[in-house]
């Protein structure tokens, strides 16, 4: 989900353009290590960001390994238990995954892990495409605070947090802006 | 992921509770309302077709105006959706019992109903129950006032095959007066900048339409040949009508879409229809299945469409 | 308010002090008191000579008008009480200004018989704070087929025949009827709906109806009868009144008739002029009347014609329904509004104030003068010895339409908050205040 990023004096600043680079890189040998054959793995991005570091995953497995990864997009929207408790609707995405997913790895790549609530419905929808052999799943910030039994196979960083604060990424593809991870203390 | 309280740039541009017509809605919402139908329709190529956006919820449809290809779209959109549903007819209501439209509405929204697909010969009928229920009311055809979702899918039919709507030449043909699919489709077509023809006999597409901002035509060879849209109507040829046009066989030798017609077509030229077909009236039986027929897909889109409206109405929290 | 019968009580006496008397029928427009001794206007020698309480009533600022005539009103007894009796309509009327009203005979059982009629008026000597006057049909049962027994009606009492609500279709018919009643010396009203060209039509047939998929109820649909009631009249030189005129051809039609010298009339109801068509896009039943509301053009043509005189008669149409009645789809409710306590306000605020048609004098002709002649009824006029049917009005007096405060028993009117320049401010029927603000 996109936000507006405040010009509050109470951002401050947790990874730069290259610490995201190296977490990322870091996170595709992690991925290549632990996924033989790297055929059956699909990096499957929820939108919006989601999506754009699993196209980076991607590219980085494909400069270690010479191997074209699958990518997928999983949208959440429609599968979120909170439809109707919410004043406005998520928007929703067309879902797109390479199916069969029966023996395949679906890994769910998504920029922040807080509740677990939007992996748990990435999972849910995952499950109308079919049965994949294992799910995993792939973060860049997790900043705790987990509501359900969740928890993440690869984290690029990890960030305990207060939940008044906001935790703001912001990748160029995505939001128009140099590549950053900002804290936020709402005051 | 975090979310922020307040108007979120990701969040929809949909707050209306009910879809009760085209008219009053905006371009924006309407195309609106097909983008979020391209993530619906995707739910339909799954293995498991089911998303539980709308779990929990009772969906009544209401047609006090029979109608099974429509009540099965919303039946079947509203299962992919996994909400409940309950079908009452006019003869399984208590309407034949004297009852009125409001009190048998009230005693839905008693039984907890969160959204009520209704289909009335009156029109009016679903504005008159969205203003008095807290449940969501959808259209499904009020008389021959509108019936947005045909309309709708109509739009998302001609979007998919053409890529857009603007600046298409569209031409509705047959019984435009008494015809709510036709409404719904002009006000659509003009909001997202289609040029409208509409063709029929002049008893039945009288020139007071040209003040809505489309051309009214009795030539359909001349218009033919320039569309890259039609859309067909059913002819009915009940009673009421007969004072209208002569009879079915007149009707066919000057507006039919006869196989020498449908030669004069671009090729590329869409042939829609919102069914059911009058084979050999309206359309010849073998142009029905040719390669520029789009109806079936209408029908596939209708339910995705279906689902779109379903979620986004449904889905506002009350 | 007093509950008052319309003739006075003997001994009482009352001075209306220092208002504008208007009276058309004695060509007076001048400040004044008016003067009334027993129930009736008299001269201020004789309430000087009363020996009892004389009632002292301030004018200042007022128009002091002859009692309003508003003749075209259902009230709905016999046989509809549930929307609205001769009591509650009574009452409605004196609310609005009114001391006469002439009531339709679309009730239960239809008012074709003497019978009937008496029990009309019986009901109305008991109960109704103002003069009622009723109608008889013009065909038995308002079928359009028989003619109904014309002359006992008019022994009976009543002031014309109509078949309102309904319009005898077959010209024959209709002019039968009008020959008959010639005999008898009544007029004829009707209301001009040609069955076939209406159809099953809801709302005025035009840009509205067709944007929304209303059946329509064309303007040529009222213009076909008022075309035959010209011919028939004509044709049995006796006067025909078209009811509730709506459209700018019949305001045309109308007027090269008059100017041919036939005898032929035609009134406006408020809502006819107050909105448009426009007004029914939201499917409310409160703007579902017959003849519907037309389009602008139409409107524009309706004030033209009150301007210079083709539509000479103001009234209401006043048609009450309960609100379960008019509380469903638009489609099945039925047509009419309540108008009673709405018209006068309505008409001076645009007539008079937003439009400048006609001046208040003329208004006042309008609901007294023109209607008293139609029908040939002693009203509508302040002579000395008429009944003191007295109306107070205040041209300038701005006021909000507040339907829960109605008298009338039901609430179907579109008017509801709108703000209007102009109202009745006392209503005196025989000399007793019937109402006031």
């Amino acid at each position: 989900m996109k936000q507006e990023k405040q010009n509050s004096s109470a951002a401050v600043p947790i990874m730069d353009a290259e610490a995201i680079r190296r977490a990322l890189r870091r996170i595709a040998h992690e991925i290549i290590e632990r996924n033989p054959p790297l055929e059956k793995v699909v990096l499957a991005g929820i939108p919006s960001r989601g999506v754009e570091i699993a196209r980076r995953v991607a590219a980085f497995i494909r400069e270690i390994e010479q191997i074209d990864m699958e990518t997928g997009v999983i949208d959440v929207a429609m599968h979120r238990d909170d439809v109707g408790t919410r004043p406005e609707l998520p928007i929703v995405h067309a879902s797109n995954l390479p199916v069969p997913l029966e023996e395949r790895t679906v890994i769910i790549v998504d920029d922040v892990l807080y509740t677990g609530r939007t992996a748990r419905a990435a999972m849910d929808a995952i499950n109308s495409f079919g049965r994949p052999a294992r799910i995993q799943l792939a973060v860049l910030i997790d900043r705790g605070h987990r509501e359900l039994p969740i928890r993440p196979d690869y984290v690029g960083k990890n960030l305990p947090t207060a939940t008044p604060e906001q935790i703001q990424v912001r990748l160029q593809e995505t939001d128009n802006e140099p590549d950053a991870v900002w804290l936020e203390r709402e005051s | 992921m975090t979310t922020r309280r307040g108007s979120v740039p990701g969040s929809t541009r949909w707050t209306r509770k009910d879809l009760l017509g085209l008219r009053e809605l905006s371009a924006d919402e309407i195309n609106f309302v097909l983008e979020t139908t391209d993530a619906f329709k995707e739910v339909g190529t799954r293995q498991i077709k089911k998303v539980p956006a709308l779990r929990g919820k009772t969906l009544v449809n209401f047609f006090v105006e029979p109608s099974t290809r429509t009540r099965t779209s919303f039946e079947l959109a509203a299962f992919r959706l996994s909400a409940d549903v309950i079908n009452i007819s006019a003869t399984t209501s208590s309407l034949t019992k004297g009852e009125t439209l409001k009190d048998t509405a009230r005693n839905l929204e008693a039984l907890h109903a969160d959204i009520l697909v209704l289909r009335h010969s009156a029109a009016g009928a679903p504005q008159f129950l969205a203003n008095r229920l807290k449940a969501s009311v959808i259209n499904a055809g009020d008389g021959a006032h509108e019936h947005p979702t045909q309309a709708l899918l109509d739009l998302y039919t001609i979007r998919e095959r053409r890529g857009k709507i603007a600046d298409l030449r569209v031409a509705i043909i047959g019984d435009i007066l008494f015809s709510r699919v036709a409404r719904s489709n002009i006000f659509g077509l003009l909001k997202l900048g289609a040029r409208v023809t509409l063709v029929g006999p002049s008893t039945l597409v009288p020139r007071e339409f040209e003040k809505l901002g489309v051309e009214v035509s009795y030539k359909i060879d001349e218009v033919l040949p320039k569309a890259d849209v039609i859309n067909l109507l059913r002819i009915q040829h009940e009673r009421q009508r007969r004072e209208y046009f002569p009879g079915l066989g007149e009707y066919v030798r000057l507006f039919g879409l006869t196989k020498e017609r449908a030669k004069l077509l671009k090729p590329d030229c869409l042939i829609m229809h919102p069914g059911p077909i009058n084979r050999g009236v309206e359309i010849d039986s073998d142009v029905a299945d040719g390669l520029q027929s789009v109806i079936l897909d209408q029908v596939t889109n209708g339910l995705a469409v279906r689902m779109a409206v379903l979620y986004l109405c449904g889905g506002i929290a009350t | 308010m007093r509950k008052a019968r319309v003739i006075g009580i003997v001994g009482s006496a009352t001075i209306i002090r220092n208002g504008r008397v208007i009276d058309p029928a004695n060509k007076r427009d001048e400040i004044a008191d008016l003067f009334i001794t027993d129930g009736r206007i008299t001269e201020k020698s004789e309430v000087r000579s009363q020996k009892s309480e004389i009632e002292d009533i301030d004018a200042k600022e007022l128009i002091v008008a002859p009692g309003l005539i508003d003749m075209h009103v259902h009230l709905r007894e016999p046989g509809f009480s549930h929307k609205e009796t001769i009591e509650s309509g009574a009452r409605a009327a004196a609310a609005g200004g009114f001391t006469t009203v002439v009531c339709m005979p679309n009730t239960s059982p239809v008012a074709d018989n003497p019978s009937t009629i008496a029990w009309i008026k019986d009901r109305a000597a008991a109960v109704a704070c103002v003069n009622v006057l009723p109608t008889g049909a013009i065909s038995k049962n308002l079928a359009g087929e028989e003619l109904a027994p014309i002359g006992s009606l008019a022994q009976a009492g009543v002031v014309a025949i109509t078949d309102d609500g309904h319009c005898v279709q077959n010209h024959e018919v209709m002019r039968r009827a009008v020959e008959y009643a010639r005999m008898v010396d009544l007029p004829v009203l009707d209301h001009c709906q040609d069955y076939n060209l209406v159809g099953n039509g809801v709302v005025h047939e035009g840009y509205w109806s067709t944007l929304l998929g209303l059946p329509g109820w064309p303007a040529a649909g009222e213009e076909a009868m008022v075309v035959r009631n010209i011919l028939l009249a004509e044709l049995c030189d006796h006067h025909i009144h078209c009811q509730h005129i709506s459209t700018a051809g019949s305001v045309r039609l109308i007027h090269e008739a008059r100017a041919r010298g036939v005898k032929i009339s035609g009134e406006v109801c408020p809502h006819h002029i107050a909105l448009t068509d426009e007004a029914i896009q939201n499917f409310d039943t409160n703007c579902k009347m017959n003849p519907p509301l037309r389009s602008q053009k139409d409107v524009d043509a309706l004030l033209e014609g009150i301007a210079d005189g083709t539509l000479s008669i103001l009234c209401s149409d006043h048609a009450p329904h309960a609100n379960f009645e008019k509380e469903v789809e638009f489609d099945a409710a039925p047509f009419g509004i309540i108008g009673l306590e709405t018209e006068l306000g309505l008409f001076i605020d645009l007539l008079v104030h937003k439009y400048g048609k006609i001046d208040i004098a003329r208004l006042i002709e309008m609901y007294t003068v023109e209607p008293a002649r139609l029908l040939k009824i002693n009203a509508g006029t302040l002579s000395i010895g008429a009944r003191a049917d007295v109306t107070l009005i205040d041209p300038e007096l701005e006021w909000t339409v507040r339907t829960d405060q109605f008298q009338s028993a039901s609430r179907n009117s579109p008017f509801g908050g709108w703000k209007l320049k102009g109202r009745a401010v006392r209503t005196i029927a025989g000399g007793k205040t019937v109402w006031k603000l």
